[in-house]
């Protein structure tokens, strides 16, 4: 565990103010490498044929992810809030739904509330939908892209429920999975307190998989988690074989979580359903509920093609390529530098 | 005492844990990219000075802890407590054993000591980094070890016993590191 430090304190800030702030965050070798992997993501999608498009920043909709949050900003004369985007999902979908094909994307986020040694509130992320695709032939490419870009081993697969048993010995998707989930977690002395308090399924299945599972994984082998339970399909299709879980994976490598993907949920009804699960959770948990976007809806309405799609961290990506433990290493200039 | 939420959690923050005022040492945020956020933080216990480490979930509140750091002059000890003035309010306050700890052992009248209060209570005392103790009891050793080499035990007037070099007799006065409790140097009286 090491410290966040993205922050300093005040004392620290002013000496920083003083001598070395206007200096970048990482040195310029690593700004080449940067410079380097954004041109092979970009060499990658040309000859595949998949279109670049870069889809806008501020949009009039929040995103209604419970654990997301937006930025907030307003533009003078404009009646409504704008938000920076988490991520560019919806305009992509609005995208695809238009007949753009195959796209990608490679631009900033925003993430408010998210600030450690592995999270910038500003990053880069690659957004990718391939039309006709099914998860697995995504996570393929993944696999094929992590190939071109790196020399990392070829990535394995597991599924969610099959890793909670492995390595915590619960199944997530049993009746009883929050039972068991609070035994296994409550040996654990630095949890105990915290599990003893909830009793929500969707929190001790994030509890187990950020503390205990995710820090067991190999470090040194790319691993596909997939058939994510359905209670966190986000954005995914459930799977027709088992709608006890979603048509959801994440890649996880050099211990950091790089990317998440789904084969995309294309029914405008269901979308809408779960825009007001999501926003019923966010008022339960005192967070501001989010407009639903009803342009994302009325795309959905005219048809999303069958795609998947994956949003991948390029700064994690950095990281684990060159070896580094803190964001800020790779980045221009970190947000205590911005 | 306020309560802090997660998001305020930093290194040095005190706030209560079991019962016992805490300090932050570390704090970490994790977080499944779609999921729950948790804050990782390493504690340090005041009283106990456990190092524990707790988990919440962010955006949690959690009791702050009233704890002060003051600089006081060391008195006298009565026998049962050590008691301790404010040079400037005159103020007294009388620390129990539980609280003098390992001090105990470099206490040294006038020195400033820093005493940490809870709810207004002394809980630990941290000596200067620095004391000058006489030496009452040491071994006559060998004249002309000048180096400072090899060395030997020396019982100082507070009772604590330090390594120091062989040319160093009963009587003087030598400076010790209260941290590491080594021998500095002699003092010249």
């Amino acid at each position: 565990m090491s410290t966040c430090h993205a922050f300093k304190s005040n004392d620290e800030a002013l000496t920083m103010q003083r001598s070395n702030a206007w200096q970048p965050s990482a040195t310029m070798d690593v700004l080449r490498q940067r410079a380097a992997l954004l041109a092979a993501i970009r060499e990658f999608f040309a000859a595949r044929d998949v279109l670049e498009v870069d889809t806008p920043l501020l949009g009039q909709f929040a995103v209604t992810d419970v654990h997301l949050d937006n930025l907030r900003t307003q533009i003078s004369g404009a009646a409504q809030p704008y938000f920076l985007q988490t991520s560019p999902e919806y305009a992509m979908k609005r995208l695809l739904s238009a007949g753009s094909g195959s796209i990608y994307q490679l631009g900033k986020v925003f993430r408010d509330d998210e600030l450690s040694s592995r999270h910038n509130p500003e990053f880069t992320m690659l957004e990718w939908y391939r039309l006709d695709f099914t998860a697995a032939q995504l996570m393929q490419e993944i696999n094929e892209l992590m190939q071109y870009v790196s020399d990392a081993p070829a990535a394995v697969s597991i599924s969610y429920q099959q890793l909670f048993i492995d390595q915590l010995g619960v199944d997530p998707l049993a009746d009883d999975a929050v039972g068991q989930l609070r035994d296994a977690l409550s040996s654990y002395s630095s949890l105990a307190d915290l599990v003893h308090r909830e009793d929500d399924r969707d929190l001790l299945l994030d509890l187990a998989m950020a503390t205990v599972i995710e820090p067991q994984l190999n470090p040194k082998q790319p691993t596909f988690v997939t058939h994510y339970p359905v209670s966190q399909a986000a954005l995914a299709q459930v799977n027709p074989e088992d709608p006890r879980t979603a048509l959801r994976f994440e890649l996880f490598y050099g211990g950091l979580e790089l990317a998440n993907g789904y084969q995309e949920l294309t029914d405008a009804g269901e979308q809408q359903l779960r825009f007001e699960r999501d926003n019923q959770r966010r008022n339960s948990s005192g967070k501001l509920k989010a407009v639903p976007d009803v342009r994302l809806l009325a795309a959905l309405e005219q048809g999303l093609p069958d795609c998947s799609g994956v949003a991948l961290g390029v700064d994690r990506l950095l990281m684990v390529l060159l070896n580094q433990s803190e964001i800020e290493k790779v980045l221009p200039f970190a947000i205590d530098r911005a | 005492m306020a309560n802090y939420s997660t998001n305020e959690f930093k290194a040095g923050l005190k706030i209560m844990q079991d019962g016992e005022p805490c300090a932050i040492v570390e704090n970490e945020m994790v977080k499944p990219g779609k999921g729950q956020a948790f804050n990782r933080v390493k504690i340090r216990k005041l009283i106990s000075g456990k190092v524990v480490e707790k988990t919440f979930k962010s955006g949690d509140s959690v009791e702050g802890a009233d704890v002060m750091d003051v600089d006081l002059a060391y008195l006298y000890n009565d026998g049962e407590f050590w008691h301790f003035m404010n040079n400037e309010t005159f103020e007294q306050i009388a620390a129990d054993e539980k609280a003098v700890g390992d001090a105990v052992k470099w206490l040294v009248e006038q020195d400033t000591c820093t005493i940490t209060l809870w709810d207004g209570n002394p809980i630990t005392v941290a000596p200067p980094n620095f004391v000058e103790l006489e030496i009452t009891e040491t071994d006559p050793g060998l004249k002309g070890d000048t180096a400072g080499t090899g060395g030997k035990p020396a019982t100082l007037i507070t009772g604590a016993v330090v390594r120091v070099p062989l040319f160093v007799q009963i009587g003087e006065v030598i400076k010790v590191d209260t941290r590491t409790g080594e021998y500095v140097s002699r003092v010249q009286k």
